[in-house]
C-alpha cells in the first residue's frame, strides 16, 4: 500500500521500499486503483464517508499475503480502525479483520516479520529519529525503526531530545489552526537542528510533509528522510 | 490573554495566546516539568499501570449504578448530621449556595480550590449577592487578585511567570515584592491567615466522596483545604455527581495515581477526609456541613458518546503533554475547562455546537490518552465529537463540501488520477528550486510558514511499470 501522499509527493519513497523489499527477497506486488486510506475524513469527523473509502480499500488487496505501508498513520488506520468502520456489514466486517492483521508499517514488517535489523544498506552522516504519533503510540512501536537505523552502515543514529512529541502535522489540524502547528514545528525542529545530524528520519509522509516543508523553508542543512530511503541503498553500491 | 473573550474566534484567541511571550515563557517551563515529574513518578512504581486498570474499571463500575452510590453517600452524610442537596443545573447549584448564605447571614467565604465552582461561576454570583469570596489556593489567589480565570486545571495560574506575580502583588497589596515564589507564598500566607478566621463559610469543591463512609475528600498541596474546611462554621462542598465512588479501598486505588498523575508525588501534601460536621465532643470542624451534589448536563452523558469524559479525575495531565495546550495554554480555548479533555467536557456542559472550532483543536497525537490516570480515549472522543458536527450539520456547508468531494476523489482512481494531473499543470507558476512555497486559498495556510512538496513529475503508479521491469531485469 504506498498511500495517497507517498503516491503523489513521494513516489522516490515507495520506490526505495520497493528495492529494498526486493533486495531482501519479498515478491512485491502493486495492486492498482489504490488511492487513500481514508483517514483525512475518519479525523474529521467524517466516518460514513471513510468507511465508503475502507469498503474499497479492503477490497484491493483480498489477494496479498502481507500488505506493507510505509506510513505509520495509515498502517494504524487500516489496522485499527477499518473494522469498526465496516461492522455494519458482517462480510465487510470479516475482510478488514483479515486485512488488519496482515497489514504492516514497513519497520515493523522487517523487524517483526523477517526478522532483520541489518538490511545491508549504508548511509554516510548521522541521523535523528522521529517518532510518529501513530507509529509510536497508535501501534506502540519506538524500537523497529531504531534498530534498523542502528544496523545501516555508516549511520550514526543520534537520539532527539523530545522524539516523542507531535511534529503538528495532525492531517487537516496543519491548516485548520495553521499558525499552532507550526509553533509545535517550530519546537521540533529546534530540537532536531540541535541534535548536529544531517537528516531526520521518520516513518510516516504527514510528519515528513510537515518537518521537510518547515527544513526547507529555514533553510536548514538537516534533511527530511523516510526511513525506506536511509536502508534502500545496498552497501556494496 | 486575560479573560476569555469569547467575542474572538478561537484561532484569533490562539494567535494572541502565541504572541504572548510571558505566556510562552511560563507555559513552557511550567509543562516541561509537570511531563518530568510525572514521568519519574510513574517510572519507579510499577504497580502504577495495573491501579490505572482498576482506578478505569472502578469509574466505570460506578457510572453503572450511579443512583445507587448517590443515594448511599447522601444517606451516609445525612446519617452524620450533614445536609445534601441535590442540582440538577449549575444555576440551582449556584443558588442553593447563595440561599445558605442568606439564611445564615454569611459575609465572608474563603474558598479551596475547586473547579465546579469554576464551574458555575459562583464568586460573581457571590459578589453580586454581597458575599465576599476569598480564594485561599496560592494560584487561585492569584488569579483573583488579577480579575482572571483558571488557565490549568490544577495550575490556575500557570501563565504568569513569577516576574508578573510579583508585579501583581505589589500593586494590589501595596509595598515592593520581589520576585521569588518563597516570599511570594509568605505575603500571600500573611494576606490570608486573617481571613480563614474571619470567614463565615468554607467553601471546596471534592476529589472524591466515598459512598460507603460518606467521606468527602479534598486534595491539595498548600494546607488550606484544612482550614477551609475545619475554621469557618459553615462547610459546603459543591461536586459533579461523577466523582462518588463506593469505598475507602477505591480511594486508595485513586490516590495513588492522581497525585502521581498531577504533579508527580506520590501523594500530594495533605489529603483531607471529612466525615459529617463537628460530632458531639470533638473540639473542631464546622458546626454544618453542606454537599451539593450537581448533575449540570452529566448524567445525561451515562448514556451518550461523551460518557469515558465521567471517569475524568481532573488531575491536568492532559493538559500538560498537549502540543496544543502547551503552545496556548488555557485561556485561548475560552471555558472553564482547557485542554484536550476540556474539549469533552465544555461539549458536555455547554453542547455540541460550542466546540465547533474546538473539537479540531488537536492533531489527535494520542498524548493525552497515554498520560491520563485512567485511561480515557481522548483522541476518539475528539473524533465521534467531529463526527457529531457533521451529523447534525453544526460543521460548515463549505467544509461538509470539501469533505464529500475528497470521498469522491478517494473512491475514483481515475478521478485521484485526473487530480494529481490538474495539480501538476496548476502547480507550474508556483514551483520554486523544486518546492512550491506561496500558494493560493487554503493552501496558502500551508505555505505561509511551511513549504510543500509538488506533485511529482511521475506518481508512484506511473513509476510501478519500469519498477516491474527492474524485477525483470535482476532475474537471473
Amino acid at each position: 500500500m504506498i498511500t495517497c501522499l507517498g503516491d503523489m509527493f513521494f513516489p522516490e519513497v515507495g520506490v526505495a521500499m520497493v528495492r529494498l523489499l526486493r533486495r531482501l527477497g519479498v515478491t512485491v506486488e502493486f495492486p492498482e486503483g489504490q488511492t487513500c486510506c481514508g483517514m483525512p475524513l475518519f479525523n474529521s469527523g467524517y466516518h460514513h464517508d471513510a468507511a465508503v473509502v475502507a469498503a474499497r480499500t479492503v477490497g484491493l488487496f483480498a489477494g496479498a499475503e502481507h500488505v506493507i505501508v510505509p506510513s505509520g498513520s495509515c498502517a494504524w488506520m487500516v489496522k485499527t480502525e477499518y473494522p469498526g468502520l465496516l461492522q455494519h456489514d458482517p462480510a465487510l466486517k470479516a475482510a478488514a479483520e483479515a486485512l488488519a492483521k496482515k497489514t504492516y508499517e514497513l519497520s515493523q514488517f522487517l523487524v517483526d516479520v523477517l526478522g532483520v535489523t541489518d538490511v545491508g544498506s549504508s548511509f554516510r552522516g548521522k541521523a535523528t529519529y522521529h517518532d510518529s504519533c501513530h507509529l509510536l503510540r497508535g501501534l506502540g512501536e519506538s524500537t523497529a525503526p531504531r534498530k534498523l537505523l542502528k544496523g545501516v552502515k555508516g549511520c550514526e543514529l543520534v537520539e532527539l531530545p523530545g522524539s516523542d512529541e507531535c511534529c503538528g502535522f495532525g492531517g487537516a489540524f496543519s491548516v485548520r489552526l495553521p499558525e499552532v502547528s507550526t509553533a509545535v514545528l517550530d519546537k521540533k525542529l529546534a530540537n532536531a537542528e540541535g541534535t548536529g545530524v544531517d537528516c531526520l528520519v521518520a516513518c510516516d509522509a504527514g510528519c515528513l510533509m510537515q518537518m521537510g516543508g518547515g527544513l526547507t523553508r529555514r533553510g536548514s542543512r538537516v534533511r527530511a528522510l523516510h526511513l525506506a530511503q536511509v536502508l534502500a541503498p545496498a552497501e556494496d553500491a | 490573554v486575560s479573560d476569555p473573550s469569547l467575542g474572538r474566534s478561537f484561532p484569533a484567541r490562539a494567535h494572541a495566546a502565541l504572541e504572548d511571550a510571558h505566556l510562552q515563557e511560563a507555559l513552557g517551563i511550567a509543562t516541561t516539568k509537570f511531563i518530568g515529574l510525572r514521568k519519574e513518578a510513574f517510572a519507579g512504581f510499577p504497580a502504577g499501570e495495573a491501579l490505572r486498570d482498576r482506578a478505569r474499571a472502578i469509574k466505570e463500575g460506578t457510572l453503572q449504578q450511579l443512583d445507587r452510590h448517590l443515594g448511599r453517600l447522601a444517606d451516609r452524610i445525612e446519617g452524620l448530621g450533614g445536609h445534601v442537596h441535590w442540582a440538577a443545573t449549575g444555576d440551582e447549584a449556584r443558588e442553593i449556595v447563595l440561599r445558605l448564605c442568606r439564611d445564615k447571614g454569611v459575609r465572608m467565604a474563603v474558598k479551596s480550590k475547586s473547579m465546579a465552582t469554576e464551574e458555575i461561576e459562583l464568586n460573581d454570583a457571590l459578589e453580586a449577592a454581597g458575599v465576599k469570596p476569598v480564594e485561599t489556593d496560592l494560584g487561585e489567589y492569584i488569579i483573583q487578585l488579577a480579575h482572571e480565570k483558571p488557565s490549568h486545571i490544577i495550575a490556575p495560574a500557570i501563565h504568569k511567570t513569577k516576574g508578573q506575580v510579583a508585579d501583581l502583588f505589589s500593586k494590589e497589596l501595596g509595598g515592593r515584592f520581589e520576585a521569588d515564589p518563597e516570599v511570594l507564598t509568605a505575603v500571600a500566607r500573611k494576606e490570608l491567615r486573617q481571613k480563614f478566621l474571619d470567614a463565615d463559610m468554607g467553601i471546596t469543591g471534592a476529589n472524591f466522596a466515598v459512598a460507603e463512609t460518606g467521606t468527602i475528600v479534598l486534595v491539595t498541596n498548600e494546607g488550606n483545604g484544612r482550614m477551609v474546611t475545619s475554621l469557618p462554621r459553615i462547610h459546603v462542598a459543591v461536586m459533579g455527581m461523577e466523582k462518588v465512588i463506593p469505598t475507602m479501598t477505591d480511594l486508595m486505588v485513586f490516590l495513588a495515581i492522581l497525585a502521581r498523575s498531577a504533579t508527580g508525588q506520590k501523594l500530594s501534601s495533605y489529603t483531607t477526609l471529612v466525615r459529617g460536621p463537628r460530632q458531639p465532643g470533638e473540639s473542631e470542624g464546622p458546626e454544618e456541613l453542606h454537599l451539593i451534589l450537581m448533575d449540570n448536563g452529566r448524567t445525561r452523558q451515562i448514556a451518550g458518546t461523551l460518557r469515558e469524559a465521567l471517569y475524568c479525575l481532573r488531575c491536568g495531565a492532559c493538559l500538560n503533554v498537549c502540543p496544543v495546550y502547551r503552545q496556548i495554554g488555557g485561556h485561548a480555548y475560552g471555558y472553564t475547562y482547557p485542554g484536550p479533555i476540556g474539549i469533552l467536557l465544555t461539549a458536555m456542559l455547554k453542547g455540541a455546537a460550542s466546540v465547533k472550532d474546538l473539537a479540531h483543536a488537536s492533531s489527535l497525537c494520542g498524548a493525552c490518552k497515554d498520560v491520563c490516570p485512567v485511561r480515557i480515549d481522548i483522541p476518539r472522543m475528539l473524533v465521534d465529537l467531529r463526527s457529531q458536527l457533521d451529523r447534525e450539520k453544526i460543521a460548515s456547508w463549505r467544509e461538509r463540501t470539501l469533505f464529500r468531494a475528497a470521498r469522491r476523489i478517494m473512491t475514483s482512481p481515475g478521478l485521484f488520477r485526473l487530480g494529481a494531473a490538474l495539480g501538476r499543470v496548476a502547480q507550474k507558476p508556483f514551483v520554486r528550486n523544486g518546492r512550491l512555497r506561496r500558494l493560493p486559498l487554503f493552501l496558502g495556510e500551508w505555505t505561509r510558514t511551511r513549504d510543500l512538496p509538488p506533485v511529482a513529475a511521475r506518481t508512484f503508479s506511473e513509476r510501478w511499470p519500469e519498477l516491474q521491469q527492474e524485477k525483470e531485469l535482476e532475474r537471473p
